[in-house]
Protein backbone atom coordinates (compact mmCIF):
# COMPACT_ATOMS: atom_id res chain seq x y z
CA UNK A 1 0.00 0.00 0.00
CA UNK A 2 2.67 2.18 0.93
CA UNK A 3 4.19 0.99 -2.52
CA UNK A 4 1.02 2.51 -4.57
CA UNK A 5 1.10 5.84 -2.05
CA UNK A 6 4.72 6.48 -3.26
CA UNK A 7 4.35 5.40 -7.01
CA UNK A 8 1.31 7.67 -7.38
CA UNK A 9 3.09 10.39 -5.40
CA UNK A 10 5.90 9.98 -7.97
CA UNK A 11 3.94 10.14 -10.97
CA UNK A 12 2.60 13.16 -9.97
CA UNK A 13 5.52 14.73 -8.92
CA UNK A 14 8.05 14.05 -11.96
CA UNK A 15 4.92 15.48 -14.63
CA UNK A 16 2.24 17.02 -12.88
CA UNK A 17 0.01 14.85 -15.20
CA UNK A 18 -2.94 13.13 -15.11
CA UNK A 19 -2.61 9.37 -15.31
CA UNK A 20 -5.69 6.60 -15.68
CA UNK A 21 -5.24 4.27 -12.84
CA UNK A 22 -7.36 1.16 -13.42
CA UNK A 23 -7.93 -1.65 -10.12
CA UNK A 24 -9.08 -4.71 -11.13
CA UNK A 25 -11.49 -6.59 -8.37
CA UNK A 26 -11.14 -10.59 -9.52
CA UNK A 27 -11.68 -11.71 -5.84
CA UNK A 28 -15.04 -12.67 -3.50
CA UNK A 29 -15.24 -10.41 -0.30
CA UNK A 30 -14.33 -11.84 2.73
CA UNK A 31 -12.93 -14.94 1.78
CA UNK A 32 -9.77 -13.04 0.87
CA UNK A 33 -7.95 -10.06 2.70
CA UNK A 34 -7.54 -9.06 -1.37
CA UNK A 35 -11.17 -6.95 -1.48
CA UNK A 36 -10.64 -5.11 1.23
CA UNK A 37 -6.99 -4.43 0.89
CA UNK A 38 -7.70 -3.56 -3.29
CA UNK A 39 -10.43 -0.98 -1.55
CA UNK A 40 -8.48 0.84 0.83
CA UNK A 41 -5.43 1.45 -2.18
CA UNK A 42 -8.21 2.67 -3.92
CA UNK A 43 -9.06 5.83 -1.13
CA UNK A 44 -5.50 6.13 -0.89
CA UNK A 45 -4.85 6.79 -4.82
CA UNK A 46 -8.42 9.28 -4.85
CA UNK A 47 -6.23 11.62 -2.67
CA UNK A 48 -3.75 11.92 -5.48
CA UNK A 49 -6.06 12.81 -7.87
CA UNK A 50 -5.97 10.80 -10.85
CA UNK A 51 -8.21 9.48 -13.49
CA UNK A 52 -9.20 6.44 -11.32
CA UNK A 53 -11.79 4.09 -12.40
CA UNK A 54 -12.29 0.43 -10.66
CA UNK A 55 -13.15 -2.89 -12.86
CA UNK A 56 -15.00 -5.42 -11.36
CA UNK A 57 -15.03 -9.43 -12.90
CA UNK A 58 -14.77 -12.87 -12.04
CA UNK A 59 -15.68 -13.28 -7.99
CA UNK A 60 -15.33 -9.94 -8.01
CA UNK A 61 -18.29 -9.22 -9.31
CA UNK A 62 -19.83 -10.45 -5.96
CA UNK A 63 -18.44 -7.72 -3.51
CA UNK A 64 -20.90 -5.47 -5.00
CA UNK A 65 -23.87 -7.54 -3.97
CA UNK A 66 -26.62 -5.69 -1.92
CA UNK A 67 -27.43 -7.52 1.49
CA UNK A 68 -24.08 -8.02 3.39
CA UNK A 69 -24.45 -8.88 6.77
CA UNK A 70 -21.25 -9.39 8.53
CA UNK A 71 -22.28 -9.68 12.28
CA UNK A 72 -22.60 -13.23 12.04
CA UNK A 73 -18.70 -13.72 11.40
CA UNK A 74 -17.25 -10.73 13.63
CA UNK A 75 -15.79 -9.12 10.53
CA UNK A 76 -15.90 -5.20 9.51
CA UNK A 77 -18.95 -5.31 6.48
CA UNK A 78 -17.18 -2.75 4.43
CA UNK A 79 -19.77 -3.07 1.24
CA UNK A 80 -21.31 0.20 2.33
CA UNK A 81 -17.65 1.65 1.73
CA UNK A 82 -18.03 1.85 -2.29
CA UNK A 83 -20.98 3.75 -1.96
CA UNK A 84 -18.68 6.42 -0.49
CA UNK A 85 -16.75 6.14 -3.69
CA UNK A 86 -18.34 8.91 -5.13
CA UNK A 87 -17.44 11.16 -2.67
CA UNK A 88 -13.57 11.11 -3.37
CA UNK A 89 -14.25 11.39 -6.83
CA UNK A 90 -13.94 7.61 -7.89
CA UNK A 91 -17.38 7.60 -9.85
CA UNK A 92 -15.90 5.24 -12.83
CA UNK A 93 -17.27 1.42 -11.82
CA UNK A 94 -17.56 -1.17 -14.64
CA UNK A 95 -19.01 -4.26 -13.84
CA UNK A 96 -18.31 -7.41 -16.49
CA UNK A 97 -21.59 -8.63 -18.00
CA UNK A 98 -20.21 -12.31 -18.78
CA UNK A 99 -19.26 -12.49 -14.81
CA UNK A 100 -22.70 -11.27 -13.42
CA UNK A 101 -24.41 -13.71 -15.80
CA UNK A 102 -22.03 -16.56 -15.00
CA UNK A 103 -22.86 -16.18 -11.60
CA UNK A 104 -26.42 -15.43 -12.02
CA UNK A 105 -26.78 -12.27 -11.06
CA UNK A 106 -28.50 -8.88 -12.12
CA UNK A 107 -27.53 -5.41 -11.98
CA UNK A 108 -30.61 -4.44 -9.84
CA UNK A 109 -28.68 -6.66 -7.28
CA UNK A 110 -25.78 -4.65 -7.08
CA UNK A 111 -25.07 -2.00 -3.97
CA UNK A 112 -23.81 0.83 -6.13
CA UNK A 113 -24.77 2.37 -9.35
CA UNK A 114 -21.97 0.86 -12.39
CA UNK A 115 -21.76 0.79 -15.50
CA UNK A 116 -21.93 -3.16 -16.83
CA UNK A 117 -19.93 -3.79 -19.89
CA UNK A 118 -19.04 -6.83 -21.96
CA UNK A 119 -16.00 -8.55 -21.61
CA UNK A 120 -14.81 -6.80 -24.79
CA UNK A 121 -14.97 -3.80 -23.89
CA UNK A 122 -13.48 -4.18 -20.51
CA UNK A 123 -10.52 -5.04 -22.77
CA UNK A 124 -10.82 -1.84 -24.03
CA UNK A 125 -11.01 0.47 -21.15
CA UNK A 126 -7.87 -1.78 -19.68
CA UNK A 127 -6.38 -0.98 -22.97
CA UNK A 128 -6.31 2.67 -22.20
CA UNK A 129 -5.03 2.52 -18.67
CA UNK A 130 -1.84 4.22 -17.68
CA UNK A 131 -1.21 2.04 -14.95
CA UNK A 132 -3.06 -1.14 -13.73
CA UNK A 133 -2.94 -2.60 -10.46
CA UNK A 134 -4.74 -5.94 -9.59
CA UNK A 135 -6.70 -7.31 -6.57
CA UNK B 1 -17.53 -38.71 6.66
CA UNK B 2 -17.79 -35.07 6.55
CA UNK B 3 -17.03 -32.96 3.36
CA UNK B 4 -15.63 -29.58 4.09
CA UNK B 5 -15.44 -26.92 1.18
CA UNK B 6 -14.41 -23.40 1.80
CA UNK B 7 -12.96 -22.33 -1.62
CA UNK B 8 -15.52 -20.58 -4.34
CA UNK B 9 -15.96 -22.79 -7.35
CA UNK B 10 -14.99 -20.01 -9.41
CA UNK B 11 -11.51 -20.19 -8.14
CA UNK B 12 -10.69 -23.71 -7.41
CA UNK B 13 -11.57 -26.98 -8.48
CA UNK B 14 -12.33 -27.88 -4.69
CA UNK B 15 -15.68 -29.14 -4.72
CA UNK B 16 -15.52 -30.83 -7.99
CA UNK B 17 -12.82 -33.32 -6.65
CA UNK B 18 -14.71 -32.99 -3.44
CA UNK B 19 -18.22 -34.22 -4.95
CA UNK B 20 -16.32 -37.14 -6.89
CA UNK B 21 -15.08 -38.90 -3.97
CA UNK B 22 -17.80 -38.23 -1.75
CA UNK B 23 -20.22 -41.06 -1.40
CA UNK B 24 -23.38 -42.47 0.60
CA UNK B 25 -23.61 -41.91 3.74
CA UNK B 26 -21.56 -38.86 4.19
CA UNK B 27 -21.70 -34.75 4.28
CA UNK B 28 -21.01 -31.71 2.67
CA UNK B 29 -20.21 -28.57 4.23
CA UNK B 30 -19.82 -25.35 2.27
CA UNK B 31 -18.08 -22.77 4.26
CA UNK B 32 -16.50 -19.24 3.51
CA UNK B 33 -16.19 -18.22 -0.18
CA UNK B 34 -17.61 -22.20 -1.03
CA UNK B 35 -21.03 -20.82 -0.25
CA UNK B 36 -21.77 -19.09 -3.74
CA UNK B 37 -21.48 -22.65 -4.69
CA UNK B 38 -25.17 -23.39 -2.40
CA UNK B 39 -26.59 -20.44 -4.41
CA UNK B 40 -28.70 -20.53 -7.89
CA UNK B 41 -27.12 -19.43 -10.89
CA UNK B 42 -23.52 -20.50 -9.56
CA UNK B 43 -21.71 -22.71 -11.93
CA UNK B 44 -22.22 -25.34 -9.16
CA UNK B 45 -25.40 -25.30 -8.84
CA UNK B 46 -25.81 -28.33 -11.16
CA UNK B 47 -23.75 -30.80 -9.12
CA UNK B 48 -25.36 -29.40 -6.30
CA UNK B 49 -28.51 -30.24 -7.03
CA UNK B 50 -26.93 -33.30 -8.25
CA UNK B 51 -25.31 -34.23 -5.15
CA UNK B 52 -28.46 -33.56 -2.96
CA UNK B 53 -29.86 -37.11 -4.12
CA UNK B 54 -26.85 -38.76 -2.14
CA UNK B 55 -26.19 -36.43 0.15
CA UNK B 56 -27.14 -33.98 2.73
CA UNK B 57 -25.58 -30.23 1.99
CA UNK B 58 -25.40 -27.91 4.12
CA UNK B 59 -24.05 -24.12 3.79
CA UNK B 60 -22.80 -21.73 6.71
CA UNK B 61 -25.20 -19.11 7.58
CA UNK B 62 -23.22 -16.47 8.96
CA UNK B 63 -20.48 -16.98 5.79
CA UNK B 64 -23.99 -16.31 3.55
CA UNK B 65 -25.45 -13.48 5.28
CA UNK B 66 -21.73 -11.88 5.03
CA UNK B 67 -22.03 -12.32 1.19
CA UNK B 68 -25.24 -11.02 0.95
CA UNK B 69 -26.33 -14.48 -0.36
CA UNK B 70 -28.70 -15.52 2.18
CA UNK B 71 -31.82 -14.95 0.30
CA UNK B 72 -30.48 -16.80 -3.01
CA UNK B 73 -29.74 -20.67 -1.58
CA UNK B 74 -30.26 -23.62 -3.72
CA UNK B 75 -33.85 -25.69 -2.57
CA UNK B 76 -32.59 -28.01 -0.59
CA UNK B 77 -29.09 -26.91 0.82
CA UNK B 78 -29.60 -26.71 4.73
CA UNK B 79 -28.73 -23.28 6.08
CA UNK B 80 -26.34 -24.18 9.66
CA UNK B 81 -25.21 -21.85 11.96
CA UNK B 82 -21.47 -22.09 13.68
CA UNK B 83 -23.29 -24.01 16.54
CA UNK B 84 -24.81 -26.85 13.84
CA UNK B 85 -21.43 -26.78 11.79
CA UNK B 86 -20.05 -28.06 15.42
CA UNK B 87 -22.76 -30.73 15.93
CA UNK B 88 -22.07 -31.96 11.83
CA UNK B 89 -18.48 -33.05 12.80
CA UNK B 90 -19.81 -34.46 16.03
CA UNK B 91 -21.92 -36.47 14.36
CA UNK B 92 -19.69 -37.53 11.70
CA UNK B 93 -17.04 -39.76 12.26
CA UNK B 94 -14.39 -38.09 10.51
CA UNK B 95 -14.07 -34.42 8.58
CA UNK B 96 -12.01 -33.98 5.17
CA UNK B 97 -11.18 -29.86 4.83
CA UNK B 98 -10.93 -29.91 0.83
CA UNK B 99 -8.96 -26.52 0.84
Amino acid sequence: MAQVAEALEQEQDAQSVVKKFMFVNRKAPYGTIYALEGLEVVLISAAFDQDVSLAFLDDGVYQLVKGQQTKGLEVKNFSPTYRALEGYDVEKLYVERESLEARGLREDQLLVPVQVVSAQEMAQLMEQQDVIIGF
Amino acid sequence: MLHIVNKSPYEKNSLTSCLAHAVKGGALLLIEDAVYGATKGNVAEGAIRRALADLPVYALGPDLDARGMQGNVIEGVKVVDFGGFVDLVAEHRTSQSWL
